[in-house]
């Protein structure tokens, strides 16, 4: 029985998401040995023990016609017509599967129908490959094998992110210092990667925190930035002295900028820094008056299981 | 493809290249660093006018593996030093960032050169 023995609404989300994201042209075998209509199903069958395939498909160009199975042959033998044509004795009716649909899709025909083997058509409708359950298995196999590696990696992870906790770093912030712009937002990068933290999440603590460097450097007449470490999250604090800014509200709104032309030269000043911030972290407030402003933002470096 | 394959496009002037072998898949084109920051994908090809250190930090902070500096600006040696710490090739062309855009996609894959 062809039967694939993984169903595609409650196994595991690992895997769920696994059959969604792969295609069947992830899976199906592209190197094709085909055959014509006017192919003799004598040689069709020699090119079956050749090539150890139990169906051929029957092609005018790039376009499937037909299906010739192990099946066939066998009737081909029995009742004397092996050294006709495939023409007349082939499977015309036949089950495709396009080449962008999930796997998923794959096993549920292959659970539907009992045939061995789907011709695999792209938009075009042309023929592209061929796909029987041992491809599917073989490649969940090593995904799943790859998935498994990604598991453990994380477990450890823990043990890693548990190594910061408590950590505190402060980096002071002069103004309109760009030279030294982005050591601190390097150094957390740095910190985050060394606990083995997931890219993604890095990407945003990188974003946050450079976003605020920069916002002292731009804005303020100078300040500090903090990262705090725990195991299960990082705290970014950019405190200034001055000189406040005037309306939260537009500071938040993506676009509005009070960067002078030169700042904007160097391409900065493009009003998407504090939206930018708050995008990316999970907890985000801002407080500010004339002595100065307080942008506090979370991020977890964990991510929560989807409930 | 391979950063490296940024020197197969005409007068594109390799300014420092420590990761040649390095893969990337995408690109992005942008003059407004926050917009870089927060929108370019990571293992991609920043296109651009931006021509200074921060550019590099931008660069190194997003995941950005080569930066193409168009319109024949010049790379500053501390914008080139900073690139070579981070591992970050940095080019130059007198193309646009559209031209180089579209280059850089054919590059890619993106688009087929010969419909285009």
């Amino acid at each position: 029985m062809q039967e694939i023995p993984i169903n595609t609404y409650t196994s595991p989300n690992v895997i769920l998401e696994l059959i969604y994201r792969l295609k069947v042209k992830d899976v199906m075998t592209t190197d094709l040995v085909t055959a014509t209509k006017d192919t003799p199903l004598r040689a069709i069958q020699h090119i079956m023990r050749e090539k150890q395939v139990t169906g051929l498909p029957i092609v005018m160009g790039k376009r499937l016609i037909g299906i010739v199975s192990m099946d066939d042959i066998i009737q081909a033998l029995d009742k004397g017509y092996i050294n006709e044509t495939a023409q007349n004795h082939m499977t015309r009716n036949l089950i495709v599967l396009e080449d962008d649909m999930p796997v998923s899709f794959a096993i549920s025909y292959f659970d539907r129908f009992s045939y061995h083997r789907f011709p695999v058509l792209n938009k075009h409708k042309e023929l592209v490959g061929m796909i029987t359950s041992r491809d599917i298995t073989s490649t969940l196999l090593v995904e799943i094998n790859r998935e498994i590696e990604d598991l453990e990696k994380r477990t450890s992870t823990t043990s890693l992110s548990d190594e910061m906790n408590g950590e505190i770093h402060t980096y002071s912030i002069m103004k309109n210092d760009f030279e030294n712009a982005g050591y601190a937002s390097t150094e957390i990068k740095k910190r985050l990667k060394k606990a083995g933290i997931q890219p993604h999440i890095i990407r945003r603590a990188a974003i946050a925190s450079y976003e605020l460097e920069m916002n002292l450097v731009v804005h303020s007449d100078g300040g500090e930035l903090i990262a705090e470490y725990t195991p299960q999250e990082i705290q970014i604090t950019a405190r200034d002295s001055g000189p406040g800014i005037t309306d939260i509200n537009n500071a938040m709104t993506p676009g509005w900028s009070t960067a002078s032309e030169w700042i904007r030269s160097l391409g900065f000043g493009a009003g998407m820094g504090l939206p930018n911030v708050k995008s990316v972290s999970d907890e985000f407030t801002i407080e500010s008056d004339m002595n100065g402003t307080t942008v506090v933002c979370t991020i977890a470096l964990k991510e929560m299981e989807e409930v | 493809m391979q950063v490296k394959d940024l020197t197969t496009l005409k007068e594109y002037t390799v300014q420092t290249m420590e990761n040649g072998e390095e893969m990337v898949e995408d690109a992005y084109a942008g003059d407004l660093l926050s917009d870089v920051m927060g929108n370019a994908p990571s293992d991609s090809i920043l296109i651009t006018i931006q021509a200074h250190k921060n550019t590099v930090a931008v660069a190194s902070l997003a995941g950005i593996k080569a930066i193409v500096i168009c319109n024949n600006r010049s790379t500053p040696d501390d914008m080139l030093q900073a690139a070579k710490e981070e591992k970050i090739a940095v080019f130059t062309t007198k193309d646009s960032q559209f031209a180089a855009s579209c280059k850089v996609a054919v590059l890619l894959g993106k688009v087929d050169a010969s419909k285009a």
